[in-house]
């Protein structure tokens, strides 16, 4: 093996390599934590696009609920007993979690209705909810912190007994992805759930044919517009999800436009995942991944040569990685990505005098 | 265009923004509790006309109107050729950092030679370098049929990350207390009117009439539209809607950089690493409001610009948060995308030559067809 290393560029790459498996072992749960906004996000742009919605609104949505989580359970938290059960969950949480619920619904309803029934175009559809969603936000967010108002706190995550984690391999594992907070791990099953369900359900081969060809998903009778609408629907509950995430979960307080972009990294994840729940999840971790790599080369450099030029590449270049792989991805530069076939297309039923 | 037509193609856009003004009146009445204590049924009548003291009372008011309409008619410039196309130029936002850093680094080395050498060397560093960043997600598409929605986004973020590694790298001023790039000096903008009218709003009001001349009176324009509406007659005509829809990218590009030239020669005089900018979204709203069409594009940046000028004049007076001309915004963009439920609530009947081109934007997402 000694020999190997004689060559520099070999011998550059294996040590690269062993830094990011370094990485990734010592910030693997940061990085399910960071992947969690965006996996859900990109899971509710999931449950649109297979069924032929577009949707680059995942921001607008995932703010609005992060606003309504945090909103919601600061009004509630003195009228409702605190009394914190397991995973820190109180009750004033909770109905901070369903109003995040309710808001991610209810927003993806006004797509909804503009996108399949109203036959608007479904990119400007998006792109409104991001607009609008993000300016009542932050409207009404600062009014609301104007006065200061309670806080309901956050879940907590989920711990093991030191003796658990101390096990090599399933000690890591639990560590990584199960000592999470209740929104984490929910994406966790979800996106198991969904990745079954999709191919090996009725549910999952009518969204997949309705994705792509809705008129021959109507000619064996399948209403493409009811499926539509409950999968948007659907998706809603999830991009809630990511939303609460925000306010009551990883932090307990709302800031103006605090999602930051994640509902577009979501939309990157799902495109470089190829309309997959598990590809898009894995994207979500691996834009994690990019993430804190960036960060562990600011603070703990490799040693040696590969230090040297890994702390020459800008911080930025990390931060901006995500993006330039989705752009280069979509343009199939390396193996292509291609979204189902009746992507962003209003379905119209046939009239009987056509 | 006769005037039957005119009045219908303005009916919407003017029931989206008084049912927005209506609806924003409402959001305030009901979130006036926490502006001032108590529900406060005069709010809206108050911070209205704060709005409107703020953006027409005075001549200074009137010239921050226009200030402020700058930017924002050359970034629905370049949304709005994009929807000539039948392409959604999402990276407007993108494109007008990149032209604002050019502007600031040219800006910066020619700080002590002649204004005559440094404004148009600057100007134009920054209409090349939008140019080329339209030319990149036009590129995509035309030959890997990648979605310029996606790639434009995406590029927005690579863009905002480039800025701020240029600015605290490369272009930081030395010695300034917070990472910014070195003052523009010689290439900052005259001032023409007012404390702060720049040359910018000339620039922004010739590329009104130079951009309807672009679409209405050229080969390349006639092209663009045919494109927008139907690549497939396009191609059979003869023309290649692959070099169009790079040359329209590029142009958008070329316009959203100029903003960013006005912005950064004319007001700032440098390029901060975190410039804070909303254009790319506004631009979208002045296009969409304005249909597409520049003349109707300079008129709905003046609104925008009008509100953005008035609000702060609005959260003193009325103690409403200048985030209320979002909320505004995205209000009349969701009654012009649900044109039916308008037309229902003031029983208007659809025009019969509607035009169609806004509609067509997500049309070639799915299948990806490279053009």
């Amino acid at each position: 093996m000694e020999f190997i290393l004689h060559f520099p560029v070999i011998g550059l790459l294996l040590q690269f390599v062993a830094y990011l498996v370094q990485v990734m072992i010592e910030n693997g749960g940061l990085i399910v934590t960071v992947a969690t906004p965006i996996g859900l996000g990109a899971l509710c742009g999931f449950m649109n696009e297979r069924s032929g919605v577009v949707n680059i609104g995942i921001e607008g949505m995932m703010i609005v609920a992060a606003f309504a989580a945090w909103w919601v359970a600061a009004l509630v938290v003195p009228v409702l007993p605190a009394t914190a059960g397991p995973l820190g969950i109180t009750l004033p949480l909770l109905v901070g979690l369903i109003a995040a619920l309710v808001a991610g619904v209810l927003v993806s309803a006004v797509h909804a209705w503009l996108s399949i029934s109203v036959r608007a175009d479904q990119i400007i559809s998006g792109t409104i909810i991001n607009i609008a969603g993000l300016g009542i936000t932050g409207y009404l967010g600062l009014l609301i912190s104007q006065n200061s108002p309670a806080t309901a706190g956050n879940f907590d995550s989920l711990t093991f007994p030191a003796g658990v984690i101390s096990i090599p391999v399933v000690g890591w594992l639990m560590e990584t992805f199960l000592e999470h907070g209740p929104i984490t791990l929910s994406m966790l099953v979800v996106v198991v759930v969904l990745q079954i369900l999709l191919y090996r359900s009725r549910w999952g081969l009518r969204t997949r044919a309705v994705g792509e060809h809705p008129r021959a998903a109507e000619t064996v009778g399948i209403n493409v517009i009811a499926l539509r609408y409950r999968n948007v629907l659907l998706g809603g509950l999830l991009a809630g999800l990511a939303g609460a995430w925000f306010t009551i979960e990883y932090g307990n307080s709302f800031q103006s436009g605090m999602t930051n972009g994640r509902g577009f990294i979501a939309l990157a994840a799902l495109i470089f995942g190829r309309w997959t729940p598990i590809g898009a999840v894995g994207a979500a971790l691996l834009f994690g991944l990019a993430d804190a790599l960036g960060t562990a080369i600011r603070q703990s450099p490799p040693v040696g040569d590969l230090g040297v030029m890994l702390t020459t590449i800008p911080a930025q270049v990390f931060t901006a990685l995500p993006y330039i792989v989705t752009i280069i991805v979509l343009a199939g530069v390396v193996g292509r990505s291609t979204p189902p076939a009746a992507d962003g297309q209003p379905y119209e039923r046939e009239t009987k005098a056509a | 265009m006769n005037l039957r037509r005119t009045i219908s193609v303005l009916t919407i856009p003017t029931l989206a923004i008084v049912l927005a003004l209506i609806v924003g009146g409402a959001v305030m009445i009901l979130s006036s509790p926490l502006v001032n204590g108590s529900l406060d049924v005069t709010l809206p009548f108050v911070a209205y006309a704060a709005l409107a003291s703020g953006a027409f009372g005075s001549v200074d008011a009137l010239v921050q109107t226009v200030v402020s309409a700058t930017p924002l008619i050359l970034a629905g410039l370049a949304v709005g050729i994009g929807f000539k196309a039948g392409l959604f130029n999402i990276g407007a936002q993108g494109q007008f950092l990149i032209g604002a850093v050019a502007a600031a680094a040219v800006g910066a080395g020619l700080a002590h030679a002649s204004p005559f050498v440094a404004i148009p060397a600057a100007v134009l560093a920054a209409m090349i370098a939008g140019a080329i960043y339209g030319f990149i997600p036009g590129f995509l598409k035309a030959f890997t049929g990648a979605h310029e929605v996606v790639t434009t986004i995406m590029l927005n973020y690579v863009a905002i990350q480039f800025v701020a590694y240029l600015i605290t790298g490369p272009l930081r001023a030395a010695g300034a207390t917070f990472a910014r790039s070195p003052d523009v000096g010689a290439a900052s903008l005259p001032i023409l009117i007012g404390d702060n009218g720049h040359l910018g709003i000339i620039f922004a009001i010739a590329a009104v009439p130079l951009a309807w001349w672009l679409l209405y009176r050229t080969t390349l324009g006639f092209e663009v539209r045919t494109v927008g509406a139907n690549p497939d007659a396009a191609r059979y005509a003869g023309m290649s809607p692959k070099a169009v829809l790079i040359a329209t990218l590029s142009v958008c590009g070329l316009l959203a950089g100029l903003a960013g030239a006005g912005e950064i020669l004319g007001i700032s005089g440098y390029m901060p690493a975190g410039y804070s900018t909303n254009v790319g979204f506004d631009g979208i709203t002045v296009a969409l409001l304005g249909r597409a069409n520049p003349i109707g594009i300079l008129f709905s940046g003046l609104l925008l610009g009008a509100m953005r000028a008035g609000s702060n004049l609005m959260q003193i007076n009325a103690g409403v948060p200048v985030q209320m001309i979002d909320v505004l915004q995205g209000v009349i963009l969701f009654f012009l995308a649900a044109e039916l439920l308008v037309r229902a609530i003031f029983r208007v009947r659809a025009a019969k030559a509607e035009v169609a081109e806004l509609q067509t934007v997500s049309r070639s997402y799915g299948g990806q067809t490279t053009p």
